[in-house]
């Protein structure tokens, strides 16, 4: 195994962790003025995803750097080229972190209530667009021999993607019902749990369409075994969810998102980006890659410090195990008062 | 205006906007981490009541710094392709590294701080701050050592045939001389924004007589803290200068506008000339100052930038190798002058408040709460003069800013996320604004001792979104 193959392979490993992460984060804000209905059940949602969001938000900060370090033209051609769709998650991204920092820092309806748009957006347009993204890549796009994006944005919004996108939206804001249920206690977790199975059966469908039209154009051997696997735990989760089996719900769909990415990547290698106007101008694991010396940096770098960040991030999931309900959500506080001179 | 022109803008606005935020960060992580320090230290309820206050202000600024921090990350491939390319092999590591080691930190142990105050033991919850803080410091160090590289680039080779900066030595970019000395200027600059963000908010309380439990501390604190790190910052700035005009003799150049080569050369306090910068009609000058400031020598001959323009061009061919002179001219002294008239004033502050005094003058704590504009600005002016200076080049000698640039990317599209940009950070600064003055003017709230123990998970929540 070639060290660019190692990094195709960790840069996988990174998105399938920003996925499993951030994608029940989307979830939860999506599904905050569906699930949440009072002021103080939004705050039992908020608060299952306060103390993890921001560390869950950086596997897309490394994943982008690691893609720049390891493999520079991936890079610069993805970026480039997704440059408007890139925009949209930027903005979502930055409206939704100030809205979870702000929501209580001014105690009144119309302040709280545009913030919940900012984080109903701000998770939404996301959860959308990464799978349009990914759609994409391995749909490969109109790369020519300097490997420069040439098609237009629309170019970007084709069925397939569009399935992709819509596959993300629905996988997430399952894995975000499900996390709902097994974190709160009360109204939220029997609201989440009945959702999860509603949206669960959308997310069959979308996420099931997806994987067979992958496989059927881009897959092999391997996919066809990972996309069985994610179908068959998405399936799973939705009997565990039904069963009430919170916990194993969670798994699933964790493996299912899992799984579903793996089978992206597997579908691409051993390309990066594949141009669709000729085989030769596409963007390969050993055409996009930097030099060896610097892999092998990136690589001890990895090895050492990786093991550390789940360790410590592990813990913090450990430290905020406990179920929320209700009960745990203190008084709103009040807006700081200036005192008059 | 091209694509080239509204990139070039849209760097310099979102750059200077998220390095607003990011100074406080470094500088007030570490101030709170002190001050949670000795609380748990000497259990006095006003450093509980200090640590929670400015606490609150510092996640308020924070916020800010990370969403802005997305940006800068994405947008190397989004409008700068071409660089992404040539330099990713060298440049795209530090960037890397910097999620790992100091992202994950900072953002993962400022979860449990903030979270965590009663689910965490004191000493671990006290621990969660100053990791964070070492998180941000980290994060400094990567960053930094990325620019040095662009500023000095050194442990590369161009290859021709892939046509980019390949890395031959990891140890040499992250041991630039650059980058060691840009470091601690940064951080003391972090710190004397930090200090003075809290000198300021103590100063408009304590003139009405409010919270002096919590504010006369932190006003002492925030005075040594300004002082030291103002010389400190003057101490690395000196030592910059003297590293740049030997790396990059066409920045000191234009930063004292000195057009023909001179030793020894005078130090212009200000002056008045043409619009471009190339007749002068008056100045006020200190005889052998840029001399000593570029060669630690008054005597010192410094190169003027028509001899380096003439240099350039039989090294890197025909071309304007000069950067906009009026702008490196005003930024360079503008930054020392008004960081060190920060300093000066901390000097005033002590003191004035030595052994307990306070004095009763309005315009002392007036200008104490208007010192706050004076280090953000001399932040953006340094960072202005850096990378202005540096120009034509994006990576000095190698890589020339214009052919950085994504090919692939129209003006139309560029001036659109530009637009959006300034709009949304527009929007976001007067909220931002808005919500830090009214929590500064509301004052600490009075405090009780949180109860830690592990077992906590069935009480309400100390702190909660």
């Amino acid at each position: 195994m070639n060290l660019h193959d190692v990094w195709f392979l960790l840069i996988a490993v990174l998105w399938s962790g920003y996925f499993l992460l951030e994608g029940f984060d989307f979830g939860v804000g999506m599904l905050l003025p569906v699930l949440g209905r009072t002021e103080v059940t939004r705050r039992v949602m908020l608060n299952t995803i306060g103390p993890v969001w921001d560390g869950n938000e950086v596997w897309l900060l490394v994943a982008g750097g690691a893609t720049f370090a390891a493999f520079p033209e991936w890079y610069a051609s993805l970026f480039s080229g997704f440059y408007l769709p890139l925009l949209l998650i930027l903005v979502a991204l930055i409206v939704r972190g100030v809205a979870f920092e702000y929501r209580g820092k001014i105690d009144s309806d119309r302040w709280r209530r545009n913030w919940d748009r900012a984080i109903v957006a701000g998770s939404l347009v996301p959860a959308l667009l990464w799978g349009v993204a990914f759609g994409n890549i391995v749909r490969g796009v109109k790369l020519n021999a300097q490997h420069l994006y040439v098609g237009s944005f629309f170019d970007l919004l084709n069925p397939y993607a569009l399935l992709g996108g819509v596959t993300t939206l629905a996988l997430f804001t399952t894995h975000g019902a499900v996390f709902l249920a097994l974190k709160t206690t009360g109204e939220v977790r029997g609201r989440a749990r009945a959702l999860a199975g509603r949206v669960g059966a959308v997310t069959v469908l979308a996420a099931g369409g997806f994987l067979l039209w992958t496989q059927l154009a881009h897959g092999d051997a391997v996919t066809a075994v990972t996309a069985l696997v994610a179908a068959l735990a998405l399936v799973a989760a939705l009997l565990a969810n039904r069963a009430a089996r919170e916990g194993w719900a969670f798994l699933a769909t964790a493996v299912t998102i899992v799984a579903a990415t793996a089978t992206l990547f597997l579908a691409l290698y051993p390309d990066v980006l594949p141009s669709t106007v000729d085989k030769a101008f596409s963007l390969t694991v050993s055409n996009a890659s930097s030099t060896p010396y610097t892999l092998k940096i990136m690589t001890w770098v990895a090895v050492a410090f990786t093991p550390i960040v789940l360790l410590y991030q592990g813990w913090t999931y450990w430290v905020f195990r406990k179920r929320l309900g209700t009960e745990h959500i203190p008084a709103a506080s009040p807006t700081p008062v200036v005192p008059g001179r | 205006m091209n694509a080239l022109d509204l990139a070039r803008w849209q760097f310099g606005i979102v750059t200077v906007y998220h390095f607003f935020f990011v100074p406080l960060t470094i500088g007030l992580s570490m101030l709170v981490a002190v001050l949670q320090t000795a609380w748990v230290r000497t259990g006095k309820v006003q450093y509980l009541r200090a640590t929670r206050f400015w606490g609150k202000l510092f996640l308020i600024n924070f916020a800010m710094g990370v969403v802005t921090g997305i940006v800068q990350e994405f947008q190397f491939g989004m409008n700068w392709s071409a660089y992404s390319r040539f330099v990713g092999d060298i440049f795209g590591a530090p960037l890397a590294i910097e999620g790992l080691l100091a992202f994950f930190l900072e953002s993962t142990f400022l979860g449990l701080w903030i979270f965590g105050w009663d689910r965490l033991p004191k000493r671990v919850h006290l621990a969660t701050i100053w990791l964070a803080s070492i998180g941000t410091m980290l994060s400094a160090y990567f960053i930094l050592a990325a620019n040095s590289w662009m500023q000095h680039p050194v442990g590369y080779q161009v290859n021709t045939a892939t046509n980019r900066a390949e890395l031959k030595d990891i140890g040499a970019v992250l041991t630039n001389s650059t980058a060691l000395i840009t470091f601690p200027h940064t951080i003391t600059a972090a710190f004397l924004t930090a200090g003075v963000f809290m000198l300021a908010i103590a100063a408009w309380h304590l003139a009405r007589g409010r919270h002096a439990e919590v504010m006369r501390p932190s006003l002492r604190l925030a005075l040594w803290v300004v002082l030291i790190s103002g010389a400190l910052v003057a101490v690395t700035g000196d030592l910059q200068a003297r590293i740049m005009t030997e790396q990059q003799p066409m920045k000191m150049a234009a930063a004292e506008a000195l057009y023909n080569s001179a030793g020894p050369a005078s130090f212009s306090l200000f002056t008045i000339g043409s619009l471009d910068g190339s007749t002068e009609v008056a100045s006020l000058r200190v005889p052998g100052l840029l001399s000593f400031m570029a060669t630690g020598s008054t005597g010192g001959t410094v190169e003027g930038v028509n001899d380096l323009q003439a240099r350039y061009e039989k090294t890197y061919g025909p071309g304007d190798y000069r950067p906009n002179i009026p702008v490196s001219y005003w930024m360079f002294r503008l930054m020392i002058g008004v960081g060190e008239i920060t300093a000066l004033l901390a000097l005033f502050g002590l003191w004035f408040t030595r052994r307990g005094r306070t004095p009763k003058g309005r315009w002392f704590w007036r200008l104490g709460a208007w010192s706050l504009t004076l280090p953000l600005l001399a932040n953006s002016f340094g960072w202005i003069f850096t990378e202005l200076g540096r120009q034509p080049w994006s990576v000095f000698g190698v890589l020339k800013t214009a052919d950085g640039v994504s090919p692939s990317v129209g003006a139309g599209t560029v001036a659109t996320s530009l637009i959006v940009f300034t709009l949304l950070y527009g929007v976001l600064a007067v909220i931002e604004v808005a919500l830090m003055l009214r929590y500064a003017k509301a004052g600490p709230a009075p405090e009780q001792e949180p109860a830690a123990d592990s077992d906590a998970g069935d009480r309400t929540l100390a702190f909660a979104y």
